[in-house]
């Protein structure tokens, strides 16, 4: 598991990105990727390309990024989700939270 | 670094040469001339490490080496070998007998301490990975009987209910409290079951913390009565204000209600459950909603799927751990495999033992992180006594009251206000024995006021399942729209030395109907209005009408008990 984090080039968009098992061990990578320092964004992109699986408490993270992000006005894309991790995000009904494609 | 150091030499200048060089880098020196007495010299004074000569009589080196390490057990005695041997082969014989290090003779001062110390570090680390292993074992013993203590309390509050019944089999294993998963059932008083199954993120303390209030909610609030929507509000919304944010409950509320011929199901985040025919048609539950804990009470969607709902029906609900789970070579089981089971079963009463099969084969032995239960509705569920625990005067005191409500529009689309009226109701002790029964019908009055009186609706509608859903669809839009409307209840109890009786009496703003001809047809036909007429008919002490059947009247009855 591996999870990188990208400003845009004018640092209004965080991209961070995600390989491998998207699971419980990615816990103080996904917070540190999200609350870095240097840069404020407003929007985020989280890239699931490179995602394998998700569990239950990776969909606790993205709540947790959600919140961080400013909860109902947050602005969080959930990008290139193979047929599994859209699978388990569409069973939570995440779609309602997050914009999926 | 003052170590107590036993020297093992026959030869005594050899002896006496070490026991200088030791002394007088400062540590304590035992003495002994064979391998007898170095050992029996262990085992009196525990000296910390031992030089030992590999030939001596009585009992040679390697021999007494490896009683010596038998008796240091966890400790670690480090034995540096003394020889004068050169040969290879010789050497490997103080290690394998379980000597740690071997110098050479002649003695070299330098080397010798250089050992030692290097000696003392091994000794302290192993003693450090020693007492550490024991403290881990103890904690996790600690927690195991924490756990096993709390999971009795838990036991106490989870099996309220009627997880017992005869119609519920389920699966859990006893770790499941601490892997996130909760399974509990009750019966309201009007005779409906609501099951619930649970799979909190995380697991652990917090999972197994979280559970208890939304145990504790759903008991208290379905022994008042409430309907599930109402529940399912209140588990939310308590979940909200308690999980921190990364926490929620995946869950499969079922109210399952056979006297009306419904299943009304909420699903947020749960695998798909399955409401199985008696010839095998599956009609999936699936989730069609955010987790309970996610979203704010505002925001909450407590909407319910309705299904028809036969005698000889099954209901089936498993946790993501089923379809979830891996085997040793990192295969998922998966919904294919489910299904396949589900496809197979020919013998309905078999498929629970089925899909268990099904689990061990495939994972080769029993997990204990998913969950399994299975609702078989082939018996009418028996009528359950309400509790009497909600705090109620015990000594049956005389009561002579009535009681008028209107509810108008707003407080008609508001929701069920029946479980406060029951609580009313519930003061007159002499009431409380057939508390299922009162409440059984004033449900059956208000829901008859409100859908055919109030609402309009026809409840031919649900003669069949497209029907069905049509109806309820109609039911949740007109009561939305509702503007005019109401209806009145009218609560009137006496008591005297000889018994007493309630009195209940309803009337709708609805266009009314034929009474008459709908207990007739009830007999006949499926007439959902006359089977809930029959039903009033049957659990009170009296039943009457007014002509225009806008007006219903019951009456419970009792003597003053001897």
């Amino acid at each position: 598991m591996t999870i990188t984090s990208q400003p845009s080039a004018d640092g209004r968009e965080l991209t961070i990105a995600i390989s491998g098992r998207f699971d419980f061990n990615a816990h103080q990578a996904f917070r540190d990727a999200y609350q870095r320092q240097d840069v404020t964004p407003e929007r985020y992109v989280v890239d699931l390309q490179g995602a394998t699986y998700l569990d239950s408490s990776a969909l606790g993270m993205l709540l947790l990024l959600r919140d961080h992000a400013g909860g109902d006005e947050a602005d969080v894309r959930l990008l290139n989700c193979n047929a599994d991790v859209r699978k388990i995000l569409s069973v939570s009904n995440f779609e309602q939270l997050f914009v999926i494609a | 670094m003052r170590l107590t150091i036993l020297i093992a030499e026959d030869s005594p200048v050899d002896r006496m040469l070490l026991s200088t060089i030791i002394a007088r880098q400062g540590h304590h020196v035992l003495t002994a001339g064979d391998g007898l007495e170095a050992v029996a010299l262990y085992e009196r004074e525990r000296p910390q490490l031992v030089l030992m000569d590999a030939l001596m009589p009585l009992m040679d080196g390697f021999e007494a080496a490896r009683r010596i390490k038998s008796l240091a057990g966890d400790e670690l005695v480090p034995i540096i070998f003394l020889t004068s041997l050169s040969e290879n082969q010789a050497l490997v014989r103080c290690l394998e007998a379980g000597g740690d290090d071997f110098i050479v003779k002649p003695y070299n001062p330098v080397i010798l301490e250089a050992k030692i110390k290097a000696m003392h570090r091994l000794r302290r680390l192993q003693a450090t990975v020693v007492e550490q292993r024991d403290l881990i074992a103890r904690r996790n013993q600690q927690l195991l009987d924490e756990q096993r203590a709390a999971k009795a309390i838990f036991d106490k509050v989870a099996h309220a209910g009627c997880l017992g019944a005869p119609n519920i089999r389920y699966r859990q294993s006893p770790r499941a409290l601490f892997n996130g998963d909760l399974l509990l059932a009750a019966q309201s008083p009007t005779g409906q079951m609501f099951v619930l199954l649970g799979d909190f993120t995380g697991h652990g303390l917090p999972a197994a913390i979280g559970a208890m209030p939304l145990a504790e909610t759903f008991y208290g609030m379905t022994a008042k009565g409430y309907a599930a929507k109402d529940i399912l509000r209140e588990l939310n919304a308590k979940l909200k204000q308690i999980l921190p944010v990364e926490m929620f409950c995946c869950a499969t509320l079922l109210d399952i209600n056979l006297t009306q011929g419904v299943l009304n199901v909420w699903n947020g985040g749960l695998p798909d459950g399955y409401l199985i025919r008696p010839d095998g048609e599956r009609v999936a539950l699936v989730s069609r909603h955010l987790p309970l804990g996610v979203l704010a009470p505002g925001a909450f969607d407590a909407h319910f799927e309705s299904h028809p709902l036969k005698l000889g029906d099954r209901l089936l609900l498993l946790s993501d751990g089923v379809v979830e789970s891996s085997n040793a070579r990192d295969e998922l089981f998966g919904e294919q495999r489910l299904l396949a089971v589900l496809d197979a079963n020919h013998d309905a009463k078999r498929l629970f033992d089925e899909i268990e099969e099904a689990l061990l084969a495939f994972h080769g032995q029993l997990r204990d992180d998913l969950s399994l239960v299975e609702v078989d509705l082939s018996e009418k569920m028996a009528a359950l006594q309400l509790p009497l625990s909600f705090g109620a005067p015990k000594e049956g005191r005389p009561a002579d009251w009535s009681g008028r409500f209107e509810l108008r529009a707003a407080s008609l689309r508001a929701g069920n206000p029946l479980p406060l009226l029951l609580q009313v109701l519930l003061q007159v002790h002499q009431l409380r024995p057939r508390a299922g029964a009162v409440y059984a019908v004033l449900v059956e009055l208000y829901s008859n006021a409100l859908e055919h009186g109030v609402l309009g609706l026809d409840s031919a509608l649900k003669r069949d399942a497209a029907g069905f859903a049509r109806y309820y669809e109609a039911r949740s839009e007109r009561l939305a729209a509702l503007v005019d409307g109401y209806i009145r209840l009218e609560l009137d109890i006496q008591c005297d030395a000889a018994g007493g009786r309630l009195r209940i009496g309803i009337q709708d703003s609805g266009a009314g109907f034929d009474v008459e001809r709908a207990l007739g047809e009830a007999r006949g036909v499926e007439c959902l209005r006359g089977r809930g007429l029959q039903l009033i008919r049957q659990l009170s002490d009296g039943f009457a009408w007014q002509a225009d059947g806008r007006g219903l009247s019951v009456e419970f009855r009792w003597s003053a008990q001897a």
